[in-house]
């Protein structure tokens, strides 16, 4: 379990960082460290060159923008932010709860204090949390090269299995997760085999409604597809007799694995999805209540 | 004997260490040294194929390889199979692999090739360039398979059956037909695996100026190990040290010896005249160390209307992987140890152990008994559910009674001797456990969660567990001039607590501080006799060789101070290391009882002044007599007729999520007998440790093998060894003491206990909660989630009933 051989670098600037990617078609970013550093270690991935992102200076950022109720309102993450100061950012929590209710269920403590969220993000694995969290808050990343900047929305980042459409010379440098609107609600729950592994099924909803009714629902998921995959359940939600994790379950493809069938997953689907949204919606009507008495 | 510590609390010493992460294990050794080289092994990619061609051109070519070995290089003993270390009648087919394979390679993991670098990492490149041709041949995978024996893992093993063993107390056949009822279960049990936190590993130097080679590994027997590489080198066992340092667990995986890699790191550091390390990693700990548990069994019953069994009759099928080295013992301890406290009247077993393509079997934490306990447990269930009787109730029906012992079972245990259990107090362990875990009060709890929605079970599991095996530890105990004592015995630690246990046990034998007892375990250059540690021997057989060899320094010190004081040796007692006259202030220290054992013609310093020649001694006598020695010393050993049976009884209260299938632990009891208690804290620590384990192997680890023979979850993110969040938050422990009659200090072993009951007891629990019967474990949320459909489709029971 040692990695091939392996050039390093650990440039002091975001312009020298580009540079060397755009130099090498088999290099690779370095962030926490968390997925890649296993990857190697088991000798599936052999990049040429590691290219270490961490000296990089101004990247550390989890920074709260507005008070939710504008577009551009909501949390920049910097591609240095750990997991960790994500979830302990009172300010973060405050203007998009679902971060820190994903946020709890990504690992243990101590690999949140290595693994970067916007790391997480890129590595595009359809069992972690936050990839599913940015499509379902229709956020976005912003990402680099010596080509210059562009933003790329959560709809189009994920291309397939541990899959992002960023090109190889391309470094995200931060993400944007959107506030939570007034009148909105979230929620998340998931089922792990063990405290901290990634889930059997994960299902977050997230609802707007208008004098308490709903009129917008959505629910993300983990693991239960190849990508992360958000499905609107507005009219499901909306009807008393509506059956939203079926309507789900329509649009996911469970599979089976050595720690559950896809029908347990399925199962799972139907257990959560009535459950994350009964969630949001209470969430949604508190803070309207609150909203009103502030 | 005072007996101050014994029995007490007294705090591991060896923790102080280990907390600080000053262990040094195996890893950690010449780290220093520059001349240290480093080992990797090519690994079958395959689970069955033949070996056409292997090509190391390219290897030597790698900047900082050093040296490459396949079974061509090999010479001598080292190119002859690996031994079959405990033959039996029965193991008619017994195979062992190739330090290196030859010819053919038997599961995925099987070394075929090593390579010696300057690091690690390039040892690995190099391995990454050695070209295999391989001719594929389909594998065995599994116990189904393996019966099927459409094809076979070895060409001269028929119907891949290694072993059929028999073994039949009365006539269980013809009982059962007469009885007035019968049940038929059909039980089975998954791959697991001991996963120490520290894999396998040894350093070896060869001095070629004193011919001497010095192996460090991470064994759980030196002795053992010594005696192979000594054999497979050619060299005498006087040129062979074996040094076990620190190890970071064992659980049974680390008694198999010699491991391929424990004889090439010596005869590469032989060979090219320098240190070499192997470090074995987490993925080939997985694929190339050892399993166990796999078991599939056939179980028919006849019984009275009490509940008592008049015949058992079982059948089962053990898969013991691609190879046999390590014999019998797990199908037989299986087939014995099943009984567990019953005394079924009549009781017939026969097994046979079968060839897979699949990892090696061997010995983990428990040793065949989980398997068994499962399967009498799920009969002890089965019965009480058949006949609408208290679980308990039939358990205590069939229970050994306390005036019974010692009780023979008509059977032949693990270690070639009569099954023969030495003490127990079956009912009143039983009555502790229903009281500990509210056996009673439960159908009102189960109500009250009812009322929530919520969906609760209990069961229960008993066991016995054949301890402290031969044949035999030793030990010396020398007491310095200093007054110090150096404690030696032969056995292996691997985090046990033995320097703590054994200390407590000389400084109270001896009348020594407990700080100045100070004890070495595994090193072959202090006591070259040994056994190993494995089948929870380490404290009956070593504690007792210690107790013995303390008694005779003890008797020593006693003679000598009695003349130095000019008292009679009965006057005398000792207390923190001095001897002095009851009842008087005249009284000697033991540590100048040392300086006078031993006549000096030097003084060395102020204290040996008191043992040169003419201080010391009557000058008409030779100053060491005819039949004694110098040094203030005492060796023994201690070798018992046959094991002594401990037991114990778990229960447990599990919720099941009747949405998720998700299975939580509310209460976990045990009541443990281990005989006398050294030290509680410890024999406590193993059970809060075998139950942790046991959780493991009942709700969460399997060997997932697909049908090609790969591992699937060769890693701790697939194996899931359960997380602290995942054991009980607390376990209540009693303890019964029922002493053993077959050692000087009353024990029984302790090791292995808390983790024997865990499959039956949450299969009960489970089954209770639920409501159908649960025939298989492990048992997964997912698999749970399975059995409700299943069940839900089908509401006829799974074990078969009839009545004649
Ligand atoms: C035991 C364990 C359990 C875990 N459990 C979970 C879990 O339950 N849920 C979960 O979501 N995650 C889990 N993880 C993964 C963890 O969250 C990782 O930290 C995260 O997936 C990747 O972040 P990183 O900073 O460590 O990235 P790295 O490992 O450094 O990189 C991962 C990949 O992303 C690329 N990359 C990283 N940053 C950038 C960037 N800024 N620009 C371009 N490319 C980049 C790298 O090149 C690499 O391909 C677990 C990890 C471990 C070891």
């Amino acid at each position: 379990m040692k990695p091939a051989p392996f050039a390093y670098l650990r440039p002091a600037t975001l312009e020298d960082a580009l540079a060397a990617l755009a130099g090498q078609q088999g290099a690779k970013v370095l962030a926490g460290g968390q997925s890649l550093v296993p990857l190697l270690s088991m000798r599936l991935a052999a990049p040429s060159t590691l290219v270490d992102i961490n000296a990089l200076p101004d990247l550390g950022h989890v920074t709260v923008t507005g008070d939710g109720d504008g577009a551009g309102d909501g949390v920049r993450i910097g591609a240095l932010a750990r997991h960790a100061e994500v979830l302990a950012s009172a300010e973060a929590a405050a203007s998009q709860p679902l971060l820190a209710m994903a946020l709890s269920h990504v690992a243990h403590p101590t690999i949140r204090n290595r693994g970067t969220t916007v790391g997480s993000l890129v590595h595009a694995d359809a069992a972690a949390e936050m990839p599913m969290v940015l499509r379902l808050l229709e956020g976005s990343v912003d990402v680099a090269s010596v080509r210059g900047r562009r933003t790329i929305p959560a709809a189009e980042l994920f291309a397939g299995p541990l899959e992002s459409t960023l090109a190889h010379d391309e470094i995200a440098v931060e993400a944007f997760f959107p506030a939570l609107a007034p009148g909105a609600g979230v929620a998340f729950q998931e089922i792990a085999r063990r405290h901290g592994d990634y889930a059997l099924v994960g299902v977050a909803a997230h609802v707007e409604t208008e004098g308490g009714e709903v009129t917008r629902a959505r629910v993300g998921f983990v693991s239960v597809s190849d990508v992360p995959v958000v499905v609107d359940v507005t009219g499901a939600a909306q009807d008393p007799e509506g059956d939203p994790a079926g309507a789900a379950l329509a649009e996911l493809e469970p599979a089976d694995d050595i720690h559950a069938t896809s029908a347990y997953r399925a199962h799972l689907v139907k257990v959560l999805t009535p459950r994350v949204l009964a969630d949001a919606v209470h969430h949604a009507r508190q803070r309207s209540a609150q909203g009103k008495s502030a | 004997m005072t007996t101050k510590l014994f029995g007490t609390k007294v705090p591991r010493v060896e923790d102080q260490r280990f907390l600080r992460g000053q262990g040094r294990y195996v890893d950690d050794l010449l780290t220093d040294d520059p001349r240290l080289l480093h080992a990797a092994v090519l690994r079958s990619p395959h689970a069955h194929a033949r070996i056409v061609d292997i090509d190391v051109s390219d290897v030597l070519d790698l900047d900082g390889v050093v040296a490459v070995w396949t079974w061509e290089d090999l010479t001598g003993p080292m190119a002859e199979p690996l031994p079959l270390l405990i033959p039996h009648p029965t193991l008619t087919h017994g195979r062992t692999q190739y330090a290196l394979a030859r010819e053919e390679v038997n599961y995925v993991g099987e070394a075929i090739a090593f390579v010696v670098a300057v690091d690690r990492y390039v040892a690995e490149d190099a391995v990454a360039r050695i070209r295999v041709d391989y001719e594929y041949l389909e594998p065995v995978v599994g116990i189904d398979a393996a019966r099927a024996a459409e094809r076979t893992v070895h060409d001269d093993v028929p119907d891949n059956v290694g072993a059929r063993m028999e073994q039949e107390n009365g006539d269980a056949r013809a009982a059962i037909a007469a009885a007035p009822h019968t049940l038929t279960l059909e039980l089975d049990i998954e791959r697991s695996a001991c996963t120490p936190m520290e894999g396998r590993g040894t350093v070896a130097r060869w001095d070629p100026d004193t011919s001497r080679l010095t192996v460090w590994s991470s064994t759980q027997t030196s002795t053992g190990v010594r005696g192979c590489v000594a054999a497979k080198l050619g060299l005498d066992l006087a040129r062979v040290d074996v040094i076990t340092p620190d190890v970071g667990g064992g659980f049974g995986v680390k008694v198999v010896h010699p491991w391929p890699e424990e004889l090439l790191v010596p005869l590469a550091a032989k060979t090219l005249g320098r240190p070499v390390k192997y470090t074995e990693d987490r993925r080939e700990h997985f694929i190339s160390s050892a399993h166990e548990r796999a078991q599939q069994h056939h179980v028919e019953v006849g019984f009275d209307d009490e509940g008592r069994v008049l015949g058992l009759n079982v059948e089962f099928w053990h898969d013991h992987g691609a190879y046999t080295p390590y014999g019998l013992i797990v199908p037989i301890i299986t087939s014995t140890q099943l009984l567990g406290p019953y005394k079924p009247q009549n009781y017939r077993v026969v097994f046979e152990s079968l060839y897979t393509n699949t990892v090696i079997v061997t010995p983990y934490r428990g040793a065949g008994r989980p398997q068994g306990c499962f399967v009498m447990e799920r009969t002890m269930d089965a019965i009480a559910a058949y006949l609408g009787k208290d679980r308990t109730e039939v358990r205590s029906t069939n229970f050994i009674q306390p005036d019974e012992f010692p009780y023979e079972h008509g059977l032949i245990f693990q270690d070639g001797r009569e099954l023969t259990y030495d003490s127990g107090d079956y009912p009143a362990s039983l009555a502790k456990l229903k009281e500990l875990v509210g056996w009673d009060e439960f159908e009102e709890f189960r109500a009250e969660m009812a009322a929530q929605g919520r969906r609760v079970g209990i069961g229960l599991a008993c066991y016995v567990e054949g301890t402290g095996v031969g044949p035999y530890e030793g030990a010396h105990v020398h007491i310095e001039t200093s007054g110090k004592v150096k404690v030696a015995t032969g056995l292996t630690t691997q985090g046990q607590g033995h320097q703590t246990a054994f200390a407590q046990i000389v400084a109270d034998t001896l009348g020594v501080r407990f700080e100045d007892v100070e004890v070495t375990t595994g090193d072959t250059r202090k006591m070259p006799y040994a056994v190993g540690t494995f089948a929870s021997r380490a404290a009956v057989m070593s504690g007792s060789a210690i107790h013995l060899a303390a008694l005779r320094a003890k008797e020593k010190a006693l003679r000598i101070a009695a003349e130095a004081l000019e008292a009679s040796e009965e006057d005398l007692e000792i207390a923190d290391g001095v001897v002095s006259v009851k009842g008087t202030d005249a009284s000697i220290d033991l540590g100048t009882v040392a300086v006078l054992s031993n006549p000096l013609r030097y003084a060395f310093d102020e204290a040996s002044k008191a043992a040169t020649q003419f201080s010391v001694g009557d000058p008409g006598k030779p100053p060491v007599a005819e039949d004694d020695e110098p040094g203030l010393e005492g060796k023994d050993f201690y070798s018992p007729p046959r094991s002594t049976f401990a037991n114990g009884m778990h229960a447990v209260i599990v919720e099941t999520d009747p949405d998720t299938a998700e299975i939580r632990i509310l209460k976990y009891a045990v009541v443990h007998d281990c005989g006398h208690l050294i030290n509680p804290m410890i024999v406590e620590g193993q059970i809060h440790g075998g139950v942790a384990q046991g959780v493991g192997g009942a709700l969460y680890e399997r060997m997932a093998y697909d049908e090609s023979g790969q591992l699937l979850n060769a890693s701790f993110m697939d194996f899931l060894m359960p997380y602290v969040t995942e054991v009980p938050t607390s376990i209540d422990i009693d303890h019964l003491e029922t002493p053993s009659p077959l050692n000087p200090l009353g024990i029984k072993g302790a090791g292995e206990a808390g983790v024997i009951p865990s499959a039956a007891v949450f299969a009960a629990a489970i089954e209770d909660a639920e409501g159908f019967p649960i025939t298989a474990m492990p048992i997964s949320p997912s698999e749970l989630f399975e059995l409700r459909l299943a069940h839900a489709d089908d509401t006829t029971e799974a074990t078969t009933r009839s009545t004649p």
